[in-house]
Protein backbone atom coordinates (compact mmCIF):
# COMPACT_ATOMS: atom_id res chain seq x y z
CA UNK A 1 0.00 0.00 0.00
CA UNK A 2 2.86 2.53 0.81
CA UNK A 3 4.62 1.77 -2.49
CA UNK A 4 1.09 1.91 -4.34
CA UNK A 5 1.28 5.73 -2.36
CA UNK A 6 4.35 6.56 -3.11
CA UNK A 7 3.93 5.19 -7.05
CA UNK A 8 0.89 7.44 -7.03
CA UNK A 9 2.75 10.61 -5.71
CA UNK A 10 5.92 9.95 -8.39
CA UNK A 11 3.41 9.76 -11.37
CA UNK A 12 1.53 12.94 -9.67
CA UNK A 13 4.94 14.49 -9.51
CA UNK A 14 6.14 13.44 -13.16
CA UNK A 15 2.61 14.59 -15.06
CA UNK A 16 2.36 17.71 -13.15
CA UNK A 17 6.18 18.52 -14.48
CA UNK A 18 5.27 17.70 -17.65
CA UNK A 19 2.51 19.98 -17.91
CA UNK A 20 4.44 22.68 -16.55
CA UNK A 21 7.58 22.14 -19.31
CA UNK A 22 5.18 20.85 -22.15
CA UNK A 23 2.04 22.86 -23.06
CA UNK A 24 1.37 26.07 -24.02
CA UNK A 25 -0.24 27.68 -20.61
CA UNK A 26 -2.14 30.12 -20.04
CA UNK A 27 -2.35 33.07 -17.98
CA UNK A 28 -5.73 32.14 -15.48
CA UNK A 29 -7.39 34.46 -13.63
CA UNK A 30 -8.90 32.31 -11.11
CA UNK A 31 -11.33 33.54 -8.10
CA UNK A 32 -9.86 32.65 -4.78
CA UNK A 33 -13.42 30.33 -3.96
CA UNK A 34 -13.28 26.34 -3.28
CA UNK A 35 -17.03 26.10 -2.80
CA UNK A 36 -19.13 29.01 -4.21
CA UNK A 37 -19.20 29.54 -8.20
CA UNK A 38 -19.02 32.69 -9.78
CA UNK A 39 -20.48 32.91 -13.48
CA UNK A 40 -17.26 32.78 -15.48
CA UNK A 41 -16.54 29.91 -17.27
CA UNK A 42 -13.95 28.19 -18.44
CA UNK A 43 -12.59 29.97 -22.06
CA UNK A 44 -13.34 27.79 -24.82
CA UNK A 45 -10.76 24.95 -26.15
CA UNK A 46 -8.66 25.58 -22.82
CA UNK A 47 -8.62 22.94 -20.12
CA UNK A 48 -7.76 23.15 -16.97
CA UNK A 49 -6.19 20.64 -14.32
CA UNK A 50 -6.64 21.35 -10.75
CA UNK A 51 -5.61 19.38 -7.68
CA UNK A 52 -7.38 20.09 -4.62
CA UNK A 53 -7.14 18.99 -1.09
CA UNK A 54 -9.16 19.53 2.14
CA UNK A 55 -7.83 18.43 5.37
CA UNK A 56 -10.87 18.43 7.93
CA UNK A 57 -11.15 17.66 11.77
CA UNK A 58 -12.88 15.10 13.75
CA UNK A 59 -14.24 15.19 16.91
CA UNK A 60 -14.39 11.92 18.60
CA UNK A 61 -13.05 10.41 15.39
CA UNK A 62 -10.24 10.49 12.93
CA UNK A 63 -9.00 13.27 11.14
CA UNK A 64 -9.36 13.19 7.49
CA UNK A 65 -7.39 14.29 4.06
CA UNK A 66 -9.80 14.36 1.37
CA UNK A 67 -8.27 15.19 -2.66
CA UNK A 68 -9.52 15.13 -5.74
CA UNK A 69 -8.54 16.02 -9.62
CA UNK A 70 -10.75 18.60 -11.31
CA UNK A 71 -10.41 18.45 -15.86
CA UNK A 72 -12.45 21.51 -16.61
CA UNK A 73 -13.10 22.19 -20.36
CA UNK A 74 -14.65 25.06 -22.05
CA UNK A 75 -16.53 23.90 -24.71
CA UNK A 76 -17.95 26.88 -26.02
CA UNK A 77 -18.21 30.57 -24.17
CA UNK A 78 -21.22 29.44 -22.99
CA UNK A 79 -21.15 26.05 -21.94
CA UNK A 80 -18.27 24.28 -19.93
CA UNK A 81 -17.56 20.35 -18.45
CA UNK A 82 -15.54 18.74 -15.86
CA UNK A 83 -14.83 16.04 -14.76
CA UNK A 84 -13.87 15.28 -11.21
CA UNK A 85 -12.02 11.87 -9.52
CA UNK A 86 -12.32 11.76 -5.78
CA UNK A 87 -10.51 9.94 -2.70
CA UNK A 88 -9.55 10.48 0.72
CA UNK A 89 -7.52 9.00 2.93
CA UNK A 90 -8.69 8.83 6.91
CA UNK A 91 -5.71 9.04 9.54
CA UNK A 92 -5.55 5.44 11.33
CA UNK A 93 -7.97 4.16 9.11
CA UNK A 94 -7.25 3.88 5.07
CA UNK A 95 -6.84 5.27 1.82
CA UNK A 96 -9.86 4.67 -0.54
CA UNK A 97 -11.22 6.35 -3.83
CA UNK A 98 -14.64 7.93 -3.61
CA UNK A 99 -15.66 8.37 -7.22
CA UNK A 100 -16.71 10.55 -9.78
CA UNK A 101 -18.49 13.45 -10.58
CA UNK A 102 -19.57 15.00 -13.76
CA UNK A 103 -20.72 18.73 -14.14
CA UNK A 104 -22.05 21.35 -16.60
CA UNK A 105 -22.45 24.70 -16.36
CA UNK A 106 -24.27 26.87 -18.89
CA UNK A 107 -24.67 30.61 -19.41
CA UNK A 108 -28.31 31.47 -20.52
CA UNK A 109 -27.76 35.15 -21.06
CA UNK A 110 -25.55 36.43 -24.09
CA UNK A 111 -24.61 39.48 -22.35
CA UNK A 112 -23.27 41.04 -19.06
CA UNK A 113 -25.96 42.06 -16.25
CA UNK A 114 -26.23 43.29 -12.80
CA UNK A 115 -27.01 39.93 -11.86
CA UNK A 116 -25.29 37.05 -13.96
CA UNK A 117 -27.08 33.43 -13.87
CA UNK A 118 -25.38 30.52 -14.34
CA UNK A 119 -27.07 27.09 -14.57
CA UNK A 120 -25.58 23.98 -13.28
CA UNK A 121 -26.30 20.38 -13.57
CA UNK A 122 -24.02 17.70 -11.78
CA UNK A 123 -24.22 13.63 -11.77
CA UNK A 124 -22.43 12.57 -9.01
CA UNK A 125 -21.25 8.54 -8.40
CA UNK A 126 -19.65 7.91 -5.33
CA UNK A 127 -19.64 5.82 -2.37
CA UNK A 128 -20.19 6.66 0.91
CA UNK A 129 -16.57 7.90 1.83
CA UNK A 130 -16.60 10.98 -0.25
CA UNK A 131 -15.52 13.39 2.17
CA UNK A 132 -14.60 16.02 -0.20
CA UNK A 133 -17.16 18.62 0.87
CA UNK A 134 -17.71 20.58 -2.12
CA UNK A 135 -20.98 21.44 -1.09
CA UNK A 136 -22.93 20.94 2.24
CA UNK A 137 -26.78 20.41 1.71
CA UNK A 138 -29.24 18.60 3.71
CA UNK A 139 -28.46 18.01 7.14
CA UNK A 140 -24.52 16.90 6.44
CA UNK A 141 -22.85 17.18 9.56
CA UNK A 142 -19.50 16.09 10.97
CA UNK A 143 -21.27 13.11 12.78
CA UNK A 144 -21.77 11.43 9.56
CA UNK A 145 -17.54 10.74 9.14
CA UNK A 146 -17.56 9.23 12.46
CA UNK A 147 -17.51 5.71 10.59
CA UNK A 148 -14.95 3.59 9.53
CA UNK A 149 -13.77 3.76 5.87
CA UNK A 150 -14.60 -0.18 5.54
CA UNK A 151 -18.68 0.63 6.86
CA UNK A 152 -19.44 3.59 4.70
CA UNK A 153 -17.76 2.68 1.54
CA UNK A 154 -20.39 -0.34 0.96
CA UNK A 155 -22.77 2.48 0.46
CA UNK A 156 -23.69 3.63 -3.22
CA UNK A 157 -24.99 6.76 -3.65
CA UNK A 158 -25.79 8.05 -7.65
CA UNK A 159 -26.68 12.06 -7.30
CA UNK A 160 -27.95 14.99 -9.23
CA UNK A 161 -26.80 18.31 -8.36
CA UNK A 162 -28.58 21.29 -9.85
CA UNK A 163 -27.51 24.82 -8.87
CA UNK A 164 -28.36 28.09 -9.64
CA UNK A 165 -25.36 30.20 -9.55
CA UNK A 166 -25.89 34.27 -9.34
CA UNK A 167 -23.34 36.47 -10.14
CA UNK A 168 -22.23 39.85 -9.73
CA UNK A 169 -19.03 42.13 -10.57
CA UNK A 170 -18.94 45.43 -9.27
CA UNK A 171 -15.96 47.98 -9.18
CA UNK A 172 -13.24 44.68 -8.74
CA UNK A 173 -15.83 43.15 -6.58
CA UNK A 174 -17.13 39.85 -7.61
CA UNK A 175 -20.48 38.73 -5.35
CA UNK A 176 -21.87 35.13 -5.58
CA UNK A 177 -24.31 33.36 -4.56
CA UNK A 178 -25.55 29.53 -5.42
CA UNK A 179 -28.88 27.99 -4.61
CA UNK A 180 -27.66 24.31 -4.09
CA UNK A 181 -30.32 21.26 -4.74
CA UNK A 182 -29.11 17.48 -4.25
CA UNK A 183 -31.27 14.60 -5.17
CA UNK A 184 -30.06 10.70 -3.91
CA UNK A 185 -31.53 8.99 -7.26
CA UNK A 186 -32.19 6.16 -4.88
CA UNK A 187 -36.07 7.12 -3.16
CA UNK A 188 -34.34 9.82 -0.96
CA UNK A 189 -35.41 13.72 -0.65
CA UNK A 190 -34.39 16.93 -2.37
CA UNK A 191 -31.38 18.30 0.03
CA UNK A 192 -30.85 22.22 0.44
CA UNK A 193 -27.62 23.91 0.81
CA UNK A 194 -26.00 27.32 -0.50
CA UNK A 195 -22.83 29.19 -0.57
CA UNK A 196 -22.35 32.64 -0.93
CA UNK A 197 -18.68 34.43 -1.76
CA UNK A 198 -17.03 37.75 -1.92
CA UNK A 199 -13.84 38.61 -3.70
CA UNK A 200 -11.39 41.37 -5.37
CA UNK A 201 -7.96 41.20 -6.82
CA UNK A 202 -5.39 43.28 -4.48
CA UNK A 203 -5.20 45.84 -7.22
CA UNK A 204 -7.41 46.96 -10.37
CA UNK A 205 -4.75 47.87 -12.05
CA UNK A 206 -1.93 45.87 -13.82
CA UNK A 207 1.88 46.81 -13.81
CA UNK A 208 3.26 47.74 -16.70
CA UNK A 209 5.98 44.75 -16.11
CA UNK A 210 5.59 41.00 -15.36
CA UNK A 211 6.43 39.67 -11.58
CA UNK A 212 5.03 36.99 -9.65
CA UNK A 213 4.27 38.99 -6.48
CA UNK A 214 2.52 41.96 -7.22
CA UNK A 215 -0.97 42.70 -6.06
CA UNK A 216 -2.54 42.15 -8.97
CA UNK A 217 -1.92 38.64 -9.11
CA UNK A 218 -3.56 37.97 -5.52
CA UNK A 219 -7.25 37.54 -5.53
CA UNK A 220 -8.65 37.19 -1.60
CA UNK A 221 -12.04 36.89 -0.61
CA UNK A 222 -14.12 34.92 1.78
CA UNK A 223 -16.90 32.39 1.29
CA UNK A 224 -19.96 31.18 3.26
CA UNK A 225 -21.60 27.72 2.78
CA UNK A 226 -23.99 25.14 4.58
CA UNK A 227 -27.17 23.27 4.30
CA UNK A 228 -30.72 24.33 4.64
CA UNK A 229 -31.90 20.61 5.61
CA UNK A 230 -34.14 18.60 3.17
CA UNK A 231 -38.00 18.53 1.43
CA UNK A 232 -39.32 17.54 4.69
CA UNK A 233 -37.36 19.22 6.95
CA UNK A 234 -36.03 22.68 5.22
CA UNK A 235 -34.18 25.16 7.60
CA UNK A 236 -31.20 25.31 9.91
CA UNK A 237 -32.21 22.76 12.29
CA UNK A 238 -28.91 19.86 12.39
CA UNK A 239 -27.24 21.72 9.59
CA UNK A 240 -23.37 22.56 9.19
CA UNK A 241 -22.05 25.82 8.43
CA UNK A 242 -18.82 27.23 7.71
CA UNK A 243 -17.01 30.63 6.90
CA UNK A 244 -13.57 30.57 4.89
CA UNK A 245 -11.10 33.41 3.88
CA UNK A 246 -9.30 32.39 1.07
CA UNK A 247 -6.71 33.27 -1.26
CA UNK A 248 -5.68 32.83 -5.14
CA UNK A 249 -2.33 33.46 -6.72
CA UNK A 250 -2.50 33.53 -10.33
CA UNK A 251 1.40 33.29 -10.87
CA UNK A 252 2.56 34.38 -14.74
CA UNK A 253 4.04 31.26 -15.64
CA UNK A 254 0.09 29.88 -15.85
CA UNK A 255 -0.11 28.16 -12.34
CA UNK A 256 -2.71 28.87 -9.68
CA UNK A 257 -2.42 28.40 -6.23
CA UNK A 258 -5.12 28.72 -3.79
CA UNK A 259 -5.85 28.47 0.09
CA UNK A 260 -8.94 28.60 2.23
CA UNK A 261 -9.32 27.98 6.11
CA UNK A 262 -12.80 27.12 6.72
CA UNK A 263 -14.41 27.50 10.40
CA UNK A 264 -17.14 25.54 11.73
CA UNK A 265 -20.04 27.83 12.62
CA UNK A 266 -21.81 25.88 14.74
CA UNK A 267 -21.77 22.65 16.95
CA UNK A 268 -22.59 20.25 13.85
CA UNK A 269 -19.98 21.59 11.82
CA UNK A 270 -16.12 19.94 11.65
CA UNK A 271 -13.64 22.69 13.39
CA UNK A 272 -11.31 23.39 10.63
CA UNK A 273 -11.51 22.39 7.03
CA UNK A 274 -8.19 23.50 5.38
CA UNK A 275 -8.44 23.17 1.61
CA UNK A 276 -5.64 24.60 -0.62
CA UNK A 277 -5.12 23.67 -4.57
CA UNK A 278 -3.33 23.99 -7.76
CA UNK A 279 -4.25 24.12 -10.90
CA UNK A 280 -2.80 24.84 -14.86
CA UNK A 281 -4.57 25.94 -17.67
CA UNK A 282 -3.69 24.34 -21.10
CA UNK A 283 -4.51 27.05 -24.15
CA UNK A 284 -6.27 25.83 -27.03
CA UNK A 285 -6.56 22.23 -25.48
CA UNK A 286 -9.39 20.86 -27.40
CA UNK A 287 -7.42 22.12 -31.26
CA UNK A 288 -4.13 20.22 -29.94
CA UNK A 289 -6.97 17.33 -29.39
CA UNK A 290 -8.08 17.87 -33.00
CA UNK A 291 -4.50 18.38 -34.72
CA UNK A 292 -3.75 15.29 -33.13
CA UNK A 293 -6.48 13.40 -34.88
CA UNK A 294 -5.65 14.83 -37.85
CA UNK A 295 -8.20 17.99 -38.67
CA UNK A 296 -6.98 20.54 -39.97
CA UNK A 297 -6.54 23.81 -37.68
CA UNK B 1 -18.10 -2.04 -11.12
CA UNK B 2 -19.58 -2.67 -14.03
CA UNK B 3 -21.87 0.40 -13.93
CA UNK B 4 -19.81 2.33 -12.80
CA UNK B 5 -17.26 1.73 -16.08
CA UNK B 6 -20.51 1.90 -18.48
CA UNK B 7 -21.13 5.53 -17.06
CA UNK B 8 -17.91 6.41 -17.08
CA UNK B 9 -17.61 5.78 -20.59
CA UNK B 10 -21.01 7.22 -21.04
CA UNK B 11 -19.34 10.73 -19.68
CA UNK B 12 -16.13 10.31 -22.00
CA UNK B 13 -18.55 9.89 -24.90
CA UNK B 14 -20.58 12.82 -24.51
CA UNK B 15 -17.37 14.83 -23.35
CA UNK B 16 -16.26 13.97 -27.21
CA UNK B 17 -19.77 15.11 -28.55
CA UNK B 18 -19.86 18.44 -26.55
CA UNK B 19 -16.09 19.26 -28.23
CA UNK B 20 -17.53 18.59 -31.80
CA UNK B 21 -20.48 20.14 -31.27
CA UNK B 22 -18.65 23.07 -29.97
CA UNK B 23 -16.06 22.61 -33.15
CA UNK B 24 -18.89 22.89 -34.78
CA UNK B 25 -20.34 25.92 -33.69
CA UNK B 26 -16.95 27.71 -34.08
CA UNK B 27 -17.31 26.91 -38.25
CA UNK B 28 -20.07 29.45 -37.80
CA UNK B 29 -20.57 28.51 -41.84
CA UNK B 30 -22.22 31.33 -43.19
CA UNK B 31 -21.61 33.88 -40.24
CA UNK B 32 -22.19 37.11 -41.02
CA UNK B 33 -19.26 40.15 -40.84
CA UNK B 34 -17.21 39.16 -37.70
CA UNK B 35 -16.94 42.70 -36.74
CA UNK B 36 -21.17 43.68 -36.76
CA UNK B 37 -20.95 43.14 -33.06
CA UNK B 38 -19.26 46.51 -32.56
CA UNK B 39 -22.29 48.03 -34.15
CA UNK B 40 -24.54 47.07 -31.11
CA UNK B 41 -22.67 49.12 -28.76
CA UNK B 42 -25.63 50.93 -26.87
CA UNK B 43 -25.10 55.01 -27.46
CA UNK B 44 -24.10 55.47 -23.58
CA UNK B 45 -21.14 52.64 -24.20
CA UNK B 46 -19.53 54.13 -27.21
CA UNK B 47 -19.25 57.47 -25.55
CA UNK B 48 -17.24 56.54 -22.40
CA UNK B 49 -13.68 58.05 -22.90
CA UNK B 50 -10.54 55.74 -21.82
CA UNK B 51 -10.03 57.07 -17.58
CA UNK B 52 -6.32 56.05 -18.69
CA UNK B 53 -6.04 57.62 -21.98
CA UNK B 54 -3.03 60.18 -20.40
CA UNK B 55 -1.81 57.13 -18.26
CA UNK B 56 1.99 56.48 -19.48
CA UNK B 57 2.40 52.70 -18.92
CA UNK B 58 -1.15 51.64 -19.93
CA UNK B 59 -0.28 50.59 -23.55
CA UNK B 60 2.86 48.81 -21.51
CA UNK B 61 0.47 47.03 -19.02
CA UNK B 62 -2.13 46.46 -21.61
CA UNK B 63 0.83 44.51 -24.07
CA UNK B 64 0.70 42.23 -20.92
CA UNK B 65 -2.82 41.43 -20.28
CA UNK B 66 -2.99 40.92 -24.28
CA UNK B 67 0.03 38.54 -24.28
CA UNK B 68 -1.33 36.53 -21.42
CA UNK B 69 -5.20 36.30 -22.30
CA UNK B 70 -6.15 37.67 -25.71
CA UNK B 71 -2.82 36.26 -27.92
CA UNK B 72 -3.66 32.95 -27.67
CA UNK B 73 -7.09 33.52 -29.96
CA UNK B 74 -6.23 37.07 -31.84
CA UNK B 75 -2.51 36.04 -32.39
CA UNK B 76 0.12 37.35 -30.84
CA UNK B 77 1.04 40.79 -33.08
CA UNK B 78 -3.41 40.93 -33.11
CA UNK B 79 -3.31 39.87 -36.84
CA UNK B 80 -6.40 36.85 -36.09
CA UNK B 81 -5.13 33.54 -35.23
CA UNK B 82 -7.10 30.49 -35.35
CA UNK B 83 -10.30 30.99 -33.16
CA UNK B 84 -10.55 35.17 -33.45
CA UNK B 85 -10.15 37.67 -35.81
CA UNK B 86 -7.57 40.75 -36.50
CA UNK B 87 -7.93 43.20 -33.96
CA UNK B 88 -5.80 45.72 -36.26
CA UNK B 89 -8.86 45.84 -38.97
CA UNK B 90 -10.21 49.24 -39.61
CA UNK B 91 -13.26 48.30 -37.88
CA UNK B 92 -11.76 47.70 -34.45
CA UNK B 93 -9.24 50.50 -35.03
CA UNK B 94 -11.52 53.15 -35.69
CA UNK B 95 -14.13 51.69 -32.96
CA UNK B 96 -13.81 54.52 -30.10
CA UNK B 97 -12.44 53.14 -26.61
CA UNK B 98 -15.79 52.73 -25.37
CA UNK B 99 -17.24 50.46 -27.76
CA UNK B 100 -14.15 48.49 -27.46
CA UNK B 101 -14.26 48.47 -24.00
CA UNK B 102 -18.40 47.84 -23.64
CA UNK B 103 -17.27 44.79 -26.43
CA UNK B 104 -14.57 42.95 -24.15
CA UNK B 105 -16.62 43.77 -21.31
CA UNK B 106 -19.66 41.59 -22.76
CA UNK B 107 -17.68 39.43 -25.06
CA UNK B 108 -19.96 37.48 -28.55
CA UNK B 109 -20.58 34.10 -26.28
CA UNK B 110 -22.85 32.81 -28.93
CA UNK B 111 -19.68 33.36 -31.49
CA UNK B 112 -16.91 32.15 -28.90
CA UNK B 113 -15.47 34.82 -27.66
CA UNK B 114 -16.03 34.61 -23.66
CA UNK B 115 -17.15 37.65 -21.41
CA UNK B 116 -13.97 39.62 -20.30
CA UNK B 117 -15.78 41.73 -17.06
CA UNK B 118 -13.13 38.85 -14.91
CA UNK B 119 -11.05 41.71 -15.83
CA UNK B 120 -10.71 44.61 -13.70
CA UNK B 121 -12.08 47.66 -15.23
CA UNK B 122 -8.82 49.59 -15.09
CA UNK B 123 -6.68 46.63 -17.10
CA UNK B 124 -9.44 46.48 -19.43
CA UNK B 125 -8.88 50.47 -20.14
CA UNK B 126 -5.18 49.18 -20.23
CA UNK B 127 -6.10 46.81 -22.94
CA UNK B 128 -8.00 49.54 -24.96
CA UNK B 129 -5.13 51.99 -24.60
CA UNK B 130 -2.49 48.91 -26.11
CA UNK B 131 -5.15 47.70 -29.09
CA UNK B 132 -5.55 51.21 -30.10
CA UNK B 133 -1.86 51.78 -30.40
CA UNK B 134 -1.33 49.33 -33.09
CA UNK B 135 -2.38 51.35 -35.73
CA UNK B 136 -4.38 49.54 -38.36
CA UNK B 137 -3.78 46.92 -40.74
CA UNK B 138 -5.70 46.13 -43.96
CA UNK B 139 -6.48 42.66 -44.66
CA UNK B 140 -4.55 42.37 -47.86
CA UNK B 141 -1.21 43.02 -46.00
CA UNK B 142 -2.79 40.92 -42.46
CA UNK B 143 -3.22 38.03 -45.28
CA UNK B 144 0.49 38.23 -45.97
CA UNK B 145 1.66 38.98 -42.24
CA UNK B 146 0.26 36.00 -41.28
CA UNK B 147 1.82 33.47 -44.63
CA UNK B 148 5.32 35.08 -43.72
CA UNK B 149 4.31 33.81 -40.14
Amino acid sequence: MKLFRRGSRFVLGVFFLALGNCVPSAVAQESPYFVTYDHYLEEPGNLEIEYSSTFGTERGGNNFHSYWAEFEYGATAWWTTEFYLDGQTTFHDSTVFSGFKWENRFRPLQREHSINPILYVEYEDINGTDKTLKEIVGHDVEADFLESNAEIRREHEREVELKLILSSTVKGWNISENIISEKNLSNEPWEFGYALGVSRPLSLKALAKRCSFCRQNFVAGVEMYGGLGDRYSFGLKDTSHYLAPAVAWNMPNGWTLRLSAGFGLNDHSHKLLLRWGVAREINGFGGMVRRFFGAKS
Amino acid sequence: MKSAIVWFFGCVTLLAVSMALAREAKDGKGKPDVYAELDKAPEKARNRANPLENDPDAVAAGRLIFEDHCAGCHGDNALGGRKGPSLRAPEVQNATPGTIFWLMTNGVVRKGMPVWSRLPEPQRWQLVRYLKSLGVVPAPAVKEALTKQ
